[in-house]
């Protein structure tokens, strides 16, 4: 575990990964010096019974000067290795260059928003072996985006956005949190990484900014209590409507895998998450609507059209 | 002089010293609770032994606390206890101002906790971040409480350090000249100097919040051009200061109790001397390291990467003066010499995985994670705490006239360090593997349970181990074995008063000719002044 630290997933992680088994060993033989040194004096100075007190010694200039100049050297040789590295981490961007996507972060979830249109929450997708140039926002207090086996942190902090490189060796779903304390769901302002080959990428891409199907039968029915419950109010269900948004877009809701930021997207979960959200994620600025069965039914059923 | 009226006018340091260490040890019961609460949720995921609200009031609390609260009254308490003993003199500068300073500090503790009752305690984390601790996303008023309760701690603290000053200054025994100092006072004398040029910038971010919250100023709202990353630099100005702020004391305890155990003088008083001035002056030029993932530009960021990794020189220079300082010696194994050994391990662990933050890519990924909740708890506890059980053990006999219970002492030593080293040790695992601190639950993600239900079993026996400490004081104060005024066979002035010292502290200072005037005393053949780097 420790030799695998953070379990890299992309070149970025690796090459902090590398890093810190370098510092780590580094670290274990300092310790190793001071605690054999320590536990030989012990042994080997314990107090005899009756022995007088050694004749003072002050010190020796010598062997200050000695462990002061070597771990300046130590230190200098890390130094050089975290400026390389750094440099390897946040790569310059060309100048100019425009977000391939834009991350920002809500109390308490993540929005998505690529140039084509498409908007996602809580699961952002990437090309396998391509890095993309993600812009970190906030739009209440400060969150930070932390995908730990892709990419470094960015804290998200209002008006003062920041950029990474998110990138993905292979295909797979990579967990991610927030990880700077930002109210009483920070614990659940989780999200996935989703990396895919390049063509199943941009097939994802192109679909989720595609307008919805209109719905029919019972989806039909749950369009009416969308708009009687005012859901449209803080969510956008279509690309087209990027208006600000106090809630997460449900546009192709039903290709997600998480509600919420970690309840797998199963009929069973939207139901239960329409019909009380606050029990779920207490706290949650989604407030719990007053529904029938009936209706949680029907607005469950139109949620799952929306693929 | 005794009487509870008496307490509360003394102006005694020896009196309002020891009452600053009843109520650090108080807070520290509080605190302690405060810990249990959170291990309690944290020991399996998805459990809700404690609401979210909740939980962030207690880690919010807990760390408040402990900083504010414990450690920073306790370390000014045996300053305030210690230092005119130690240097000779019969009170500090101003005495009155010592007492109000402690007042302060009471004051201070009670408007954090009295927001419990006044509609929530604060729960922003104590570094409380702007724009979370603005009006619009907290608008309970525990944080106004968080604020002007430090505001009084920060000025009373201010007010300690200025005391501290002028005593050293001008109190001290003839022939104790500067460089003759123990080397406690030297650091107490140092940390204030520290405390003047930092604590103000925590008084003045306050005072900004509170505009902020109270008079609808916009100094760290971004939506009217404030700022919240001018929160950041100035609390962490004031903020990593503070750590060294916590811990530059406690350097001085084991560089006074190793030495006596270890029947030696201190391997190179003059680097252990100087050092703690580096570090002194290199804490303020490392804050920002606790802003490393915010982007704020790489030339920046590498200056004070630099700086940071160049305080661990001078602190390694006192561990490795510590460890040579045994080598030679004639070892005695007290309970205050086994803390202080401790300390000088765990606090080294501290240390290196401190290292692990200043290199800024490993610190983008362990920032904010529980790595670093277990590095600061080996600096703060493993470092300050063992070094403060080690100096009560030291010192309880001179304060209260009778010797802590050495079987007792054993367990608390042992269950203290086993109970530390398992709460937290694996927390540095949890970290790596991406469990972000401050979160009042967590998904069951491989490995995490087991880890977490560790720490928390190491918790429960880190608590044991505390309750012990408290037994002991309250045992050997009624039943403990009588010190005399010099148990340890010590060298510095304290050692020389009665214990407990009577008002004036000293009938007659001895003669003072080298930094262990009691060993010049003791071994008039072979006096530290007559020997080469005795001075
Ligand atoms: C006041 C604004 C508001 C209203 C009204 C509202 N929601 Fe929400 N909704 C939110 C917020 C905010 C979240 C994100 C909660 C979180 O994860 O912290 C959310 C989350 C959701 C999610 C989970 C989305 C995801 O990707 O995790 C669904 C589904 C949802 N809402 C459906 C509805 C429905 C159906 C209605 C109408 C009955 C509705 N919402 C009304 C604010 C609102
Ligand atoms: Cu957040």
């Amino acid at each position: 575990m420790i030799w695998d630290a953070f379990r890299p997933q992309s070149p970025q992680v690796h090459a902090i990964a590398g890093l810190f088994d370098g510092f780590l060993i580094l670290a274990a033989v300092i310790f190793l010096i001071v605690a054999g040194l320590v536990g030989f004096s012990l042994v080997r100075y314990r107090a005899r019974a009756g022995a007088a007190d050694p004749r003072p010694t002050f010190g020796s200039r010598r062997i200050e000067i000695a462990w002061t100049a070597v771990p300046l050297l130590v230190v200098t040789v890390i130094f050089v290795f975290t400026v390389r590295t750094m440099a390897f981490v946040d790569a310059p961007r060309e100048p100019g260059q425009p977000p391939d996507l834009v991350i920002t972060g809500h109390q308490w979830w993540w929005e998505a928003r690529y140039p084509n249109g498409a908007a996602t929450a809580n699961e952002i997708h990437i090309p396998v072996s391509r890095r993309l140039l993600a812009r970190i926002e906030s739009v209440d207090v400060i969150h930070d985006f932390w995908t730990p086996q892709l990419a470094r942190k960015m804290d998200a902090v209002p008006g003062r956005p920041g950029y990474i490189w998110l990138e993905a060796d292979a295909p797979g779903a990579f967990a991610g949190a927030c990880a700077e304390f930002c109210g009483k769901q920070h614990a659940w302002m989780r999200f996935q990484v989703v990396a895919e080959p390049e063509a199943e990428f941009s097939a994802w891409l192109r679909h989720q900014a595609e307008l919805p199907a209109e719905p029919t039968g019972a989806a039909a029915e749950g369009t009416r209590v969308f708009r009687e419950q005012k859901c449209g109010d803080c969510h956008a269900v279509s690309a087209a409507d990027v208006r600000a948004a106090k809630g997460p877009s449900l546009a192709h809701i039903a290709t997600r895998n998480l509600l919420g930021g970690e309840l797998p997207n199963t009929s069973v979960n939207l139901a239960r998450w329409i019909a009380s959200p606050q029990s779920i994620k207490p706290g949650n600025l989604m407030p719990d609507p007053n529904l029938t069965p009936a209706g949680v039914q029907a607005l469950t059923a139109y949620l799952e059209s929306l693929r | 002089m005794r009487g509870p009226r008496l307490w509360l006018s003394t102006v005694d340091h020896k009196q309002i010293g020891v009452m600053y260490m009843v109520t650090a040890l108080f807070f520290f019961l509080v605190g302690g609770i405060e810990a249990m609460m959170m291990r309690a949720q944290l020991s399996l995921p998805n459990l809700t032994v404690l609401a979210p609200e909740i939980y962030n009031q207690v880690f919010t609390m807990h760390g408040t606390t402990m900083i504010f609260l414990v450690v920073m009254p306790v370390l000014i308490g045996f300053g305030v206890y210690l230092v005119p003993l130690m240097i000779g003199a019969s009170e500090m500068a101003f005495p009155r101002l010592n007492a109000l300073t402690f007042w302060l500090q009471v004051c201070g503790g009670f408007l954090l906790y009295v927001s419990f009752l006044a509609g929530g305690a604060p729960d922003a984390g104590w570094f409380s971040y702007a724009p979370l601790s603005e009006k619009p996303y907290s608008p309970h008023p525990g944080l106004d409480y968080w604020a002007l309760g430090l505001l009084l701690l920060g000025f009373g603290t201010v007010l300690a350090a200025v005391n501290f000053i002028v005593t050293i200054a001008a109190q001290r025994a003839p022939g104790m000249t500067i460089r003759r100092l123990p080397l406690f006072a030297w650091m107490t004398l140092v940390n204030s100097v520290l405390i003047l040029f930092a604590l103000p910038a925590l008084n003045a971010a306050l005072v900004m919040l509170l505009s902020d919250r109270l008079l609808q100023a916009h100094f760290f709202d971004p939506a009217h051009g404030g700022s919240p990353v001018l929160w950041q630099h100035y609390f962490w100005i004031f903020g990593h200061p503070e750590v060294y702020i916590m811990v530059l004391p406690a350097f001085g305890m084991i560089s006074e109790i190793i030495p006596v155990f270890s029947r030696k003088p201190i391997f190179g008083y003059g680097f252990v001397a100087a050092s703690t001035v580096a570090i002194a002056f290199l804490s303020y030029g490392v804050w920002v390291h606790h802003m490393f993932a915010v982007a704020l530009g790489r030339v920046f960021i590498s200056v004070f990467a630099a700086l940071s990794m160049l305080i661990a020189v001078p602190t390694g220079v006192k561990i490795f003066a510590w460890a040579a300082t045994l080598v030679g010696g004639s070892i005695r194994f007290t309970t205050s010499m086994l803390f202080a050994v401790a300390f000088l391990l765990e606090f080294t662990i501290g240390g290196l995985s401190g290292v692990a933050f200043a290199t800024v890519p490993i610190d983008w990924e362990l920032t904010d994670t529980y790595f670093v909740v277990a590095h600061f708890h080996y600096v703060l506890f493993g470092g300050t705490a063992f070094a403060l059980f080690a100096g009560a053990y030291y010192w309880f006999p001179k304060i209260s006239g009778r010797l802590l219970n050495e079987t007792m002492g054993r367990w608390n030593f042992w269950l203290v360090v086993i109970g530390f080293n398992l709460t937290f040790f694996v927390q540095h695992f949890l970290g790596l593997m991406g469990m972000p601190r401050r979160v009042y639950t967590y998904p069951n993600l491989p490995g995490w349970a087991p880890l977490n239900l560790i720490s928390t079993f190491g918790a429960v026996i880190l608590g044991f181990g505390s309750l012990v400490f408290i037994c002991n004081i309250l045992a050997s104060l009624a039943f403990g074995a009588r010190a005399g005024n010099d148990p340890w066979d010590a060298w510095t002035l304290e050692w020389a008063a009665a214990s407990p010292p009577p008002p004036e502290n000293f009938a007659q200072v001895p003669a003072v000719r080298s930094r262990r005037p009691l060993w010049d005393l003791k071994h008039p053949e072979l006096p530290d002044w007559a020997a080469e780097g005795g001075d």
